[in-house]
């Protein structure tokens, strides 16, 4: 299980990457490899803003369905428009070419509340790395 | 949980194994559903469907107690012929969906799903006690593989020397396949050219015919297939499933399952509440549609509704891996049941356009199509 050590985590299996006050935000490989083969991620066109802990979209995948919830409170920049496009990106890449959003951060302390890569893994029982 | 004989095999294949009808079943395996999907569809795979029970009856009443338990008309089998049917409850609710084989004159087999088996088996054994014959419920012995796939003959024929290409649809043989015997037929749950494997033997056995099968596969590009790619294969043909479109609330004629229920052919259990049903007229019916706006698949559960009215609810849905759209089943009332109907499809705060479409979805109507 792909747990990269210098991301932040959800306890729902989101990542957030942080440059500075921006954060990438996307499903981490736990939930990818969980949800199986993802077919559409659908983001409320027009999205301006995310609040942590609040649904934000919801990801397809062909046996189940799962609701997106913000790592973070921000105004939104940028949905990845690969995403939409090419969804099993995700699958194949999901810190990566799969990221989900970019935001620019608001209040930069609700970081301190997320996982880092040691709590999120003891959070899924994966084996330490 | 119970396991397969194939379950280690699975595991070293990294199967997602999930529980299913009580057993550790693989839902995919790592090239995930979608992949699976489009290798039946268009080279061959291979399902481990040993969950599924298989019981005997035996004797000079077996034809009567058949005749007695299922809708369709089991005289018309002759030994080694196959045919699709049910059981239904005094009130014309199905009990499940089933495959018949005639065995020989005096010898059936049912074959039933493995979440039913149970309940199944004492349906048929409390009914089996006014008929001489005897009953065996033998579903821990049998392993069952499905190998489906425009490329299935190819890749079972040099196993056997029995004739494949002579077997017709429902149809079956008994004979030796990679060593083994077994009763080969030539059914499935895909819509594809498919045969399924039925014998007896533990592990080693098991492993022996799934290696065998894989390694004359390979060169037609055969994958190993999980329950996922089987529900949405068998979904694009139109199939039901029990548990999710059909149950004991719902009648074989509402599901679209009138073809195999055979109202003259005598004495049945549901035969009568059916006879009503079929006077009185259908209020709802089981129908295909296509959802209309992107990025929202219809699920078991949700919601169909018309004018701000709940009309129905959907039995089964997905993405169409073949057509590349969501797809559902569900219930609606008659009026709402002719193709290009539309509604909604409503899930908590989402919802989309969808509409009634003539099964089945795969393949798709075209009129370029040549005339049967």
């Amino acid at each position: 299980m792909n747990i990269p050590e210098q991301l932040r985590y959800t306890a729902d299996h989101e990542w957030i990457r942080v440059e500075g006050t921006i954060g990438w935000i996307g499903i981490t490989d736990h939930a990818q490899s969980e949800l199986g083969d993802i077919v559409y991620v659908d983001i409320p066109a027009g999205l301006e803003r995310i609040e942590r802990g609040k649904s934000f979209g919801t990801i397809e995948a062909v046996k189940t369905v799962a609701d997106l919830y913000a790592p973070c409170t921000g105004k939104v920049l940028e949905v990845n428009p690969l995403v939409s496009s090419s969804p099993e990106i995700i699958n194949r890449d999901c810190y990566g070419d799969g990221w989900i959003l970019k935001v620019e951060l608001e209040s930069p302390a609700e970081l301190n509340e997320l996982m880092d890569a040691a709590a999120y893994r003891r959070h899924i029982g994966a084996p330490a790395s | 949980m119970q396991r397969t004989r194939f379950y280690h095999l699975h595991q070293r294949l990294g199967a997602k194994l999930v529980p299913f009808a009580g057993f550790e079943m693989p839902l995919h395996y790592r090239n995930g559903i979608l992949a699976e999907h489009l290798a039946v569809r268009t080279r061959v795979g291979m399902f481990d469907v040993s969950h599924m029970g298989e019981f005997e009856i035996r004797g000079r009443q077996a034809l009567d107690l058949v005749q007695y338990l299922t809708v369709n008309d089991a005289s018309k089998l002759t030994p080694g012929k196959a045919q699709y049917s049910a059981m239904c409850t005094d009130t014309g609710g199905i009990v499940d969906d089933l495959l018949v084989y005639r065995l020989g004159e005096d010898s059936f087999m049912l074959v039933v799903n493995g979440a039913c088996e149970q309940k199944d088996w004492q349906w048929v054994a409390s009914h089996a006690t006014a008929f001489d014959v005897t009953i065996e419920n033998v579903s821990q012995q049998i392993n069952l593989l499905a190998v489906q796939g425009p490329q299935s003959l190819a890749t079972l024929q040099p196993l056997t020397d029995m004739d494949l290409a002579e077997l017709a649809y429902y149809s079956f043989i008994a004979g030796e396949l990679a060593g083994v015997p077994m009763i080969i037929s030539r059914t499935g749950y895909t819509g594809e050219l498919g045969f399924e494997l039925y014998f007896r033997g533990e592990e080693p056995i098991a492993e022996r015919v799934w290696n065998a099968i894989m390694e004359s596969g390979a060169p037609h590009g055969i994958e190993p297939a999980g329950l996922g790619a089987r529900d949405t294969l068998r979904l694009e043909k139109g199939y039901c499933l029990y548990g999710n479109d059909i149950d004991e609330t719902t009648s074989p004629l509402e599901a679209g399952l009138g073809w195999i229920t055979k109202l003259q052919k005598g004495e049945f259990i549901g035969r009568t509440a059916l006879l009503e049903q079929k006077e009185r007229g259908l209020e709802r019916k089981l129908v295909g549609f296509v959802v209309e706006s992107e990025r929202f698949i219809p699920r078991h559960g949700y919601a169909i509704v018309q004018d701000g009215r709940i009309v129905g609810n959907v039995t089964s849905g997905s993405i169409s891996p073949s057509l590349g759209v969501p797809i559902g089943m569900g219930y609606v009332p008659l009026a709402l049941a002719e193709p290009g109907t539309r509604f909604e499809i409503v899930a908590g705060t989402r919802s989309s356009s969808a509409h009634v479409v003539k099964l089945p979805f795969y393949p798709p109507p075209s009129s370029a199509s040549p005339a049967a």
